[in-house]
């Protein structure tokens, strides 16, 4: 049996490897994927926190954290097209309206 | 078999953040997905593994690829001015210092310890079932009206303007 350290190990390098992603990446799109893949490394997490600790609530964590992302992605994608149906772009640098 | 698909794993998320094509992308997460089932099975998940599946890897990667292929980009991810690359620079440092962080965490043996003892009928869809309909039966009625709101608003956003 894998100790629960490796799971927590891989989990971490996954969330990391998707907050560089969100962090370098420009293109909105690829930035929605790593966001998603940070939600991943997290429901990972869960699941090994139950299975290790015997307890069953984490499933039921990681069954809303599917709901929220599944939410999430549809209107995220949403605002992307509304977005590249004004501007013709997806660049993050280009969306500036709001000078942030 | 943990290592094969972790590494696997990592592997393709590597891809999916380096790659240009968001296609690929696309491709090399849901390969990322399929691994994390994959771990889920290991952890004696079997319906979060079967829904991340269904819902993750079907689902929400179909609509990406559908969104890529709908907006047909044109990538140009030309060079970043200086400070930008320095505003950069310093987000992947302080990312680091997280990961760090966490990674000492880890170690550390603040970690609780292994639980022994079985749950009867650990991870499968009955157990998950009693569980959520019982215990968790608002957050799960408050995830229906999220989802409610999360159709509105997504067909609002996406529907062409008429006027």
């Amino acid at each position: 049996m894998v100790p629960l350290n490796h799971y927590l190990y891989l989990s971490a390098i996954l969330f990391t490897i998707g907050a560089v992603g969100v962090f370098t990446r420009r293109n909105a799109l690829i930035i929605y994927m790593c966001i998603e893949l940070m939600l991943n490394a997290v429901n990972l997490t869960f699941i090994a926190f139950s299975k290790f600790l015997n307890n069953m609530d984490g499933h039921i964590f990681a069954f809303m954290i599917m709901t929220v992302a599944a939410a999430e992605a549809a209107v995220g994608l949403a605002i992307i097209l509304a977005i590249f149906r004004n501007r013709e772009t997806v660049n993050v640098d280009d969306i500036n309206l709001m000078k942030g | 078999m943990f290592y094969i698909i972790g590494g696997v794993a990592v592997l393709s998320a590597l891809i999916m953040v380096t790659n240009k094509k968001p296609v690929s992308a696309a491709m090399s997460l849901i390969v990322t997905m399929l691994c994390l089932s994959g771990m889920y099975v290991i952890l004696d998940a079997h319906l979060i593994a079967a829904l991340q599946i269904i819902v993750y890897a079907g689902a929400i990667m179909v609509l990406f690829l559908f969104v890529i292929m709908l907006l047909n980009i044109q990538e140009k991810e030309g060079r970043l001015s200086g400070h930008k690359i320095f505003l950069q620079f310093a987000w992947i440092m302080l990312v680091g210092y997280v990961f760090i962080s966490m990674v000492k965490l880890i170690g550390g043996d603040s970690l609780p310890a292994r639980v022994e003892g079985s749950i009867n009928g650990f991870g499968t869809t009955k157990a998950v079932g009693e569980i959520l309909f019982t215990d968790f039966l608002l957050p799960f009625e408050i995830a229906s009206i999220l989802l409610l709101a999360a159709i509105v608003g997504a067909v609002i956003l996406a529907k062409a303007k008429v006027d």
